[in-house]
């Protein structure tokens, strides 16, 4: 019997009972959609989270106090590290940051993070001034009372026109408004739209004091010196913060194998939280040991643990889609064994008029595979169409393999468990086959 | 069509001591207990006997459907029970045609395809597979009806292309197995004509029934009784006449 043939009396086969073949395809349509689907959403939300690193800024280091120094790190540590003239740091800018109540003459907006910092804060961080201006360093110098808001606040507090010129209230300081935000997307728990960057001076006079602030900000010269900077930062904060020797020695050493957070990790998150700072924290990942007065944290190393998690996650979406397309394979099973049942008979006459095992093996494997395909395909369509949708917040990014693979594995396991029943036709006693009615 | 080998040159087929024994212990059918039976081509022949004879074990021996217990069965210069599954689906495909008491079309299927099902076994060309199918076809009559569906057809047009797809092949043998149970007498005598027709062109057939007016239009009747055979005599109107 030819291929074409046998391939001939499966579509017969399938076509026989169509509702039957179109809910077991069904079952197979869901599995392969499944997989492909949660497979790009895994992935879509793995990208979501590295571009969201990376508008963190790649060259971009936090430094943040980390609780157990007796020198804290100062608007002065600030200044010497900036006039240190480290080979691979741009700038280093100081943030001073609070959670207060800001108000205009129309509303006011509880719980807004202030930060206070120096004017170079807008090319070391990602925030960047969309209308107005900067505060210059003369403003800092001299604590000048203007302020750079977000685009939310500037809307929320002055909802019937630009908030530029315009005077807030922080907790009673009234400061004037130069310049509005660009608008940002959400790294974490704050809104990076609702904040009011200011002056550190005024900051610290007016809300802050002049002790420890919250962390530093730096920028390294090129991307690819961003370990390099890192190194130097170290050094030179060693020396300003007067860390002893052993203790750098040993940070040093341990630095080496602790990547991601140690114990203080949770503290961290929350002290990120609250502080209003980049999101950097909030994720969690730091460099150097809690032994050491100060954490540096990085984008690079930031991103490695994203990935690494993003990858876990994108494997077990696709553990559980597996799931289904095995029910859907056992579907495939069930109704190929009543298939043979009720084909009994027409088995026992193809075998009466000289069909060989092989043609009849070939004939109910084939109709299995029909089924899976078919299926397989069909929910290739469905998970490619239902891919152009957000999905939670995600937008579902397709991974070029696993179309082929979740169709792969669909067709082997029709294939795989279409041989029992076909098996079972295949080996029918011609006799007996046509006995029963 | 060929015209086979002239009758009494050769036997096609040939049983020589034949037992079937299904089951085991006291459950134990002892259903054929020895048959010596020797068909020459071109015969005509019924096998007679009431339900519970091992008239339909026969059959089942005839035409490679089950294997003997014991004794030997030579169709066609084939020893069948030295046969393995593949050759004995091939024996079944080119050397028997079947004719079932409930016709055996397989269902979805037009008139068409089921004559051509055993050609597409045998592996034959797609266009060769249709033109003798249609040539089957219009030896029983039945060319108008080549693009209906088994359920669209009566009972003797249904008989009527089982006949034809056991005529597809040119088999050596013929088997028909009570062909008309199942039909009103109109159509039985419509069939029986085709048979006498076929048995006049030289073909070998083998009719199992239980009907004394199918039997009687045989050329030799075969009774068979508790499994063995009881008498075995031509049928000397038939034969003259042929």
């Amino acid at each position: 019997m030819k291929f074409g043939d046998i391939l001939l009396s499966a579509v017969r086969g399938v076509t026989a009972n169509k509702l039957r073949s179109i809910l077991t395809m069904l079952g197979v349509l869901i599995g392969v959609g499944a997989v492909i689907l949660l497979m790009a959403v895994g992935n879509g939300s793995a990208q979501r989270v590295n571009s969201l690193i990376t508008s963190l800024g790649t060259n971009t280091l936090t430094i943040r106090p980390s609780g157990t120094g007796s020198t804290p790190i100062t608007l002065a540590v600030s200044d010497q590290l900036n006039k240190a003239g480290l080979g691979d740091v741009k700038s280093v800018v100081p943030e001073s940051t609070t959670s207060l109540t800001v108000s205009s003459t129309n509303a006011s907006e509880s719980g807004v993070s202030i930060i206070g910092t120096s004017a170079d804060y807008f090319t070391v961080s990602t925030a960047s001034v969309a209308s107005g201006s900067a505060f210059t360093a003369a403003d800092v110098a001299s604590a000048a009372k203007v302020a750079v808001i977000g685009s939310t606040l500037a809307t929320e507090l002055y909802p019937s026109g630009s908030a530029l010129g315009q005077s807030i209230t922080v907790s009673g300081t009234p400061f004037t408004v130069v310049g509005i935000l660009a608008t940002q997307s959400s790294t974490g728990f704050n809104d990076p739209n609702s904040v009011v960057v200011a002056p550190v001076t005024r900051v610290q006079r007016s809300f802050t004091g002049f002790g420890a602030l919250s962390s530093l900000l730096a920028e390294s010269k090129t991307t690819a010196g961003v370990a390099a900077a890192q190194g130097e930062l170290g050094v030179e904060l060693n020396q300003l913060l007067h860390v002893s020797a052993a203790t750098a020695a040993s940070a040093a050493s341990s630095s080496a194998t602790s990547g991601a957070a140690g114990t203080g990790g949770f503290g961290r998150f929350l002290r990120g939280a609250t502080g209003g700072g980049t999101a950097a924290s909030a994720l969690g990942a730091a460099s150097s040991s809690s032994t050491l007065p100060y954490t540096i944290t990085n984008a690079s190393t930031l991103l490695s643990t994203a990935e690494a998690s993003a990858t876990s996650f994108t494997v077990l979406l696709a553990a559980v889609a597996a799931i289904s397309l095995l029910v859907g394979g056992i579907g495939v099973t069930n109704v190929m064994l009543v298939t043979v049942t009720e084909r009994t008979r027409e088995i026992g006459i193809r075998k009466a008029l000289g069909a060989t095992r092989g043609a009849i093996l070939g004939q109910f494997l084939a109709e299995a595979a029909i089924l899976t395909l078919l299926g397989g395909i069909l929910g290739v369509v469905a998970a490619v169409f239902a891919a152009q949708f957000q999905i939670n917040g995600t937008q579902p990014v397709l991974i070029g393999y696993s179309i082929p693979l979740a169709l792969g594995v669909s067709v082997a396991i029709g294939v795989f468990f279409g041989v029992y029943p076909a098996g079972r036709a295949a080996t029918m006693r011609p006799i007996q086959a046509l006995r029963s009615i | 069509m060929s015209t086979p080998l002239a009758g009494g040159s050769g036997s096609v087929l040939e049983l020589r001591g034949i037992h079937q024994i299904y089951g085991t212990g006291d459950a134990q059918v002892h259903a054929l207990r020895g048959i010596d039976l020797s068909v020459a081509a071109g015969e005509y022949l019924a096998i007679m006997g009431p339900s519970g004879s091992g008239k339909s074990t026969l059959m089942n021996l005839l035409g490679c459907l089950d294997v003997a217990s014991s004794g030997t069965y030579m169709l066609a210069g084939n020893d069948v029970n030295e046969l393995d599954e593949k050759e004995l689906a091939r024996v079944r495909n080119r050397e028997i045609g079947f004719i079932f008491q409930s016709f055996n079309l397989v269902p979805r299927m037009t008139a068409l395809q089921n004559t051509e099902l055993p050609l597409a076994y045998g592996g034959v060309r797609y266009a060769e597979r249709k033109r003798r199918a249609l040539e089957a076809l219009e030896m029983v009559n039945l060319t108008n009806r080549a693009d209906h569906r088994p359920q669209q057809l009566s009972g003797g047009q249904q008989q009527r292309v089982a006949i034809a797809r056991a005529l597809v092949t040119n088999p050596t043998l013929l088997l028909a197995d009570e062909p008309t149970g199942n039909l009103d007498s109109e159509s039985t005598h419509e069939i029986l004509a085709i048979f006498d027709q076929l048995a006049a062109q030289g073909r070998t057939i083998v009719i199992i029934t239980h009907e004394e007016n199918v039997g009687e239009r045989a050329h030799r009747v075969v009774n068979v009784k508790d499994g063995l055979i009881t008498s075995d005599h031509l049928n000397r109107e038939r034969v003259l006449a042929r």
